[in-house]
C-alpha cells in the first residue's frame, strides 16, 4: 500500500502542467469565458497533437500508454488551471466506444479525426422526459428506404456547437422492455433537420437544445446493433473510468477561502482567519477536501488494476460534488455583502470568484447522474439493498 | 497510488479478524463491560505479537509500521474489541524512542503500558485511557516526559464507552525526557494515537453499518424489508461514502507518519477528527434503523452506538482539536 502517486503519473502531471502554460494562456482562457463555450480549439488540438487522446484509449482499443492514474492527473490539472475539458471526455469516451464496436467506415473516417485532435462529438442521451431514466429515451429512429428517419430533441447538450457528429441515443421499437427498443446512432452534425438551441447554464455556460426533424443517414451510420443501444450504452459507461470531476473545484474554493480569510476587511476588524468559528469551518473544509481527493484516488486505482470502478466512481463524485456544494454556500457566506459581487473574470482570482463557485455547484451534484442516482447505485450494487 | 494490501498485511488483517471472531464476539465484548477489557482476548492478541508488532525488531518488535498496526486495528475496532491495544502500541513505540528498547514484558503486552493524554490536574491523570488495567503509564508533566509504575492499575471509572478508564497518580514518577524533546515525543505519541485511533473508528464504523445492513435487509415493514426504502438506502450510501474516505483518511495517516513525512500531525488530526464523527453518524443512524429495539440493551447496536463517542473523547473536546489543527495550519489565533 502507498498513498504516493506513481512516478508515471507524476512525469505526466508535469508534462500537462508545461502545456497548459504554453497553450492556455490568459486570452485563450478569456475568449473560453466570453463564448462560455465548455471548449478550447487551441487546448483541444495540442492534446490531441502530442497524441494524449489516443494514449486515454484502453489498449484493447488500440489505444494505450497512459493508465487511468496518469488520466486522472490530466483531468486534475485541467481542472486545477480552470480548463474546459468537457469536449475531452467526451471524444476520450465515445472514441473508445467506436473503437470497440464501431464498424469499418467509421473506424476510418471518424476515429483518425477524434483521436488527432481535430474534431469534436457531443453526446445526445438525455431528453425533456428522460434524464436519469435514460433508458426512456423517446427520440424515434425509423427505418427509410437504405437509411433512416430520425426525429426528436435532445437537451442540455454541451460543446454541441463545435461538435462534428452527436453520438445519439434513440428508440427504434417501442415493444417490449423501454431498455430493449434502443439503438445508436453516430449522426453528421451538418445533416439538414439538425439545428440547435443555446440554453445558459446558472454560471453562464453554453449547452444547447438539440432538435431533429427528420433528419436522414444512412445505416452506416449506426453504432452497435438495431436494439442494441443499451448494451452500447454500457460499453460507454464502462469506458468512463472513474474520472470523478469536481474534487479540484473543491480544492480551489478551500486555497482561495484561506487566502480571503487571511485579508484584513476594509470594514477593519482582525481577518477572519483569526476567528475560532472560521477556524473550524476551513479546517473542516480542508478535511472533506483531502477525503474527496483520497475517494477520487480510489477511483482512479481500481481503474487502474483493471476492474470498473463503479461505486467507487459513484463514491467519489457524490462526496466531492455534495462537500463542494456545501463548501461554497459557507464560503460567499464568509464573503459577506461583497460576496455577491460578480466578476467578468472568473480565473482563480478572489473577486467574483465565491459568486461563482456558488452558481457552478449545483451543477456539479447533477452532471453525469445525479446525487440520488449515485446513492441508488452506492446503496444496491454496493451493500446490495433490495430494489423497490 | 496502490492500495491493495501486501501478502503480509493481508495475512495479519487474516491472523486478527480470526482472533477477534473467537474472542470478541458480541456476547465476549457484554461479557467484559464492567472492566472494559477481556483477558482471553488480550493474550490471544498477545501470542500473534501484536502488542510489539509495530516495535523494531531489534528490540523485540515485529519490525512492521503504524500502517499494519492500523490494519489490525480496523478490525478490533469493527468487533468493539475491549482490548487497549492502541494506547499499549503507542506507548512502547515512545518508550523505545526516548529510553531505548523497552523491557521484554512490554514489548509482549505482558505489562499493559498505557499513555496520558492531557496533563495531569493536581497530580492525577484523570480518566486515564486504558488507565484500570495499564500497569505502567507515561505522562507530560510540565517540561518533562514521566513514567509512573504501579504494582495495582486503578480503579475503573464507570463511563459511556464500558472502557477501562481510571484516575492514576503520577507518582512515584521517573523522568524519561524532558525539555522539547519531551514535548516532541508526547506530541508525536498523541499523532500516533489520532492515527490508530482514526482506523479503530473507521473500523467500528464499518461494523455497525454492517449490523444496520443485516438489519434493514431482514426487517419487513409494509409488506417489505425496510432497506428497500429509499429513506434508508441514501442514508446508509452517504454512510458508506464517509466511512470509506474514513478508512482511507487513517491509513494514509499512519503511512505518513511512517515515513515522517512534514504533514504526517495534520494527517492524524484529519483522520481523527474525521472518523470520530463519521463513526458516530453511523452509529446514530444504524441505531435509528432498529427502531425500537435499537434502543434495547439487548441488541448489540448500542455496544458501538457508546463507543463511537466515548472512544474519540478520552481525548478532550472536539472543538479544541479543531482549533489545534487550526494552528498548525494558519498560526496562532
Amino acid at each position: 500500500m502507498d498513498f504516493l502517486p506513481s512516478e508515471a503519473a507524476e512525469r505526466f502531471r508535469a508534462e500537462v502542467r508545461e502545456l497548459l502554460a504554453d497553450v492556455f494562456t490568459d486570452a485563450v482562457r478569456e475568449e473560453v469565458h466570453e463564448t462560455g463555450t465548455i471548449h478550447s480549439w487551441p487546448l483541444h488540438r495540442a492534446i490531441g497533437e502530442r497524441g494524449w487522446i489516443a494514449q486515454a484509449l484502453p489498449e484493447a482499443q488500440g489505444g494505450g500508454g497512459r493508465d487511468p492514474e496518469e488520466l486522472a492527473a490530466l483531468f486534475a490539472e485541467l481542472e486545477r488551471a480552470g480548463a474546459p475539458y468537457d469536449g475531452l471526455s467526451n471524444v476520450v469516451m465515445v472514441s473508445s466506444v467506436l473503437a470497440h464496436v464501431g464498424n469499418d467506415m467509421i473506424r476510418a473516417e471518424v476515429l483518425p479525426r477524434l483521436l488527432s485532435g481535430e474534431a469534436m462529438v457531443c453526446l445526445g442521451y438525455t431528453e425533456p422526459d428522460s434524464g436519469s431514466d435514460v433508458a426512456a429515451a423517446r427520440t424515434r429512429a425509423v427505418h427509410e428506404g437504405d437509411g433512416w428517419r430520425i426525429d426528436g430533441q435532445k437537451m442540455f447538450t454541451s460543446v454541441a456547437e463545435e461538435a462534428d457528429w452527436i453520438f445519439l441515443l434513440t428508440r427504434t421499437s417501442g415493444e417490449g422492455p423501454k431498455h430493449a427498443g434502443l439503438t445508436f446512432f453516430l449522426v453528421p452534425m451538418d445533416t439538414p433537420g439538425i439545428s440547435l438551441q443555446a440554453v445558459r447554464t446558472l454560471p453562464g455556460k453554453r449547452v444547447n437544445v438539440t432538435f431533429l426533424d427528420g433528419v436522414r443517414v444512412g445505416d452506416e451510420w449506426r453504432v452497435g446493433a438495431v436494439d442494441g443501444g443499451w448494451q452500447v450504452m454500457l460499453v460507454a459507461l464502462s469506458f468512463e473510468r472513474g474520472l470523478a470531476g469536481g474534487v479540484r473545484d473543491a480544492e480551489r474554493l478551500l486555497r482561495v477561502t484561506e487566502e480571503f480569510a487571511r485579508r484584513v476587511p476594509p470594514e477593519g476588524g482582525g481577518p477572519p482567519i483569526r476567528d475560532p468559528v472560521v477556524r473550524e469551518r476551513l479546517v473542516r473544509l480542508a478535511i472533506d477536501t483531502e477525503v474527496a481527493d483520497l475517494l477520487a484516488g480510489r477511483a482512479a486505482w481500481v481503474a487502474a488494476s483493471g476492474r470498473l470502478p463503479g461505486t467507487e466512481g459513484a463514491a467519489a463524485r457524490l462526496f466531492a460534488s455534495e462537500s463542494f456544494t456545501r463548501a461554497a454556500s459557507w464560503a460567499i457566506d464568509l464573503a459577506g455583502t461583497e460576496g455577491l459581487v460578480q466578476s467578468p473574470e472568473r480565473g482563480g482570482r478572489i473577486d467574483g470568484f465565491f459568486e461563482h463557485c456558488y452558481r457552478l455547484a449545483p451543477g456539479t451534484t447533477l452532471a453525469g447522474g445525479t446525487s440520488e442516482i449515485q446513492r441508488n447505485l452506492i446503496a444496491q450494487r454496493g451493500l446490495g439493498l433490495p430494489r423497490t | 497510488m496502490d492500495l491493495e494490501l501486501g501478502e503480509e498485511q493481508a495475512a495479519l488483517v487474516d491472523v486478527v479478524a480470526s482472533i477477534a471472531d473467537r474472542s470478541s464476539s458480541p456476547a465476549a465484548v457484554r461479557a467484559h463491560e464492567e472492566l472494559g477489557f477481556s483477558a482471553e482476548l488480550w493474550r490471544r492478541l498477545g501470542e500473534a505479537g501484536l502488542p510489539g508488532i509495530a516495535l523494531p525488531e531489534r528490540e523485540g518488535g515485529g519490525g512492521a509500521g503504524l500502517l499494519e498496526l492500523a490494519l489490525a486495528v480496523e478490525v478490533l475496532g469493527a468487533h468493539v474489541a475491549p482490548a487497549p491495544l492502541v494506547e499499549h502500541a503507542v506507548t512502547a513505540r515512545l518508550l523505545a524512542r526516548a529510553a531505548g528498547p523497552p523491557p521484554g514484558h512490554v514489548v509482549d503486552g505482558t505489562t499493559i503500558a498505557t499513555l496520558a493524554l492531557r496533563p495531569p490536574i493536581d497530580g492525577v491523570a484523570r480518566l486515564l485511557p486504558a488507565g484500570a488495567v495499564a500497569a505502567t503509564f507515561v505522562a507530560r508533566r510540565g517540561d518533562d516526559l514521566i513514567q509512573v509504575t504501579s504494582d495495582a492499575p486503578g480503579a475503573a471509572v464507570a463511563n459511556l464507552a464500558s472502557a477501562p478508564l481510571a484516575h492514576r497518580r503520577v507518582d512515584p514518577a521517573t523522568v524519561v525526557a524532558s525539555g522539547p524533546t519531551a514535548r516532541a515525543l508526547h506530541d508525536r505519541a498523541v499523532a500516533e494515537w489520532q492515527a490508530l485511533t482514526a482506523a479503530l473508528l473507521a473500523g467500528l464504523g464499518a461494523g455497525v453499518l454492517e449490523l444496520a445492513r443485516t438489519y434493514v435487509v431482514d426487517r419487513h415493514q409494509f409488506g417489505r424489508p425496510i432497506g428497500s426504502f429509499q429513506a434508508v438506502q441514501h442514508t446508509l450510501a452517504d454512510v458508506t461514502v464517509a466511512l470509506d474516505g474514513a478508512q482511507l483518511l487513517a491509513r494514509k495517516a499512519a503511512w505518513a507518519l511512517d515515513r515522517d513525512r512534514d504533514d504526517a500531525p495534520d494527517l492524524a488530526a484529519m483522520a481523527f477528527l474525521f472518523a470520530a464523527e463519521q463513526a458516530q453518524h453511523a452509529a446514530e443512524r444504524a441505531l435509528h434503523f432498529h427502531g425500537g429495539y435499537g434502543f434495547m440493551q439487548e441488541y448489540d447496536v448500542q455496544l458501538y452506538y457508546r463507543r463511537a463517542k466515548g472512544w474519540p473523547l478520552v481525548l478532550g473536546a472536539p472543538v479544541r482539536e479543531y482549533q489545534r489543527l487550526a494552528a498548525s495550519r494558519y498560526g496562532a489565533a
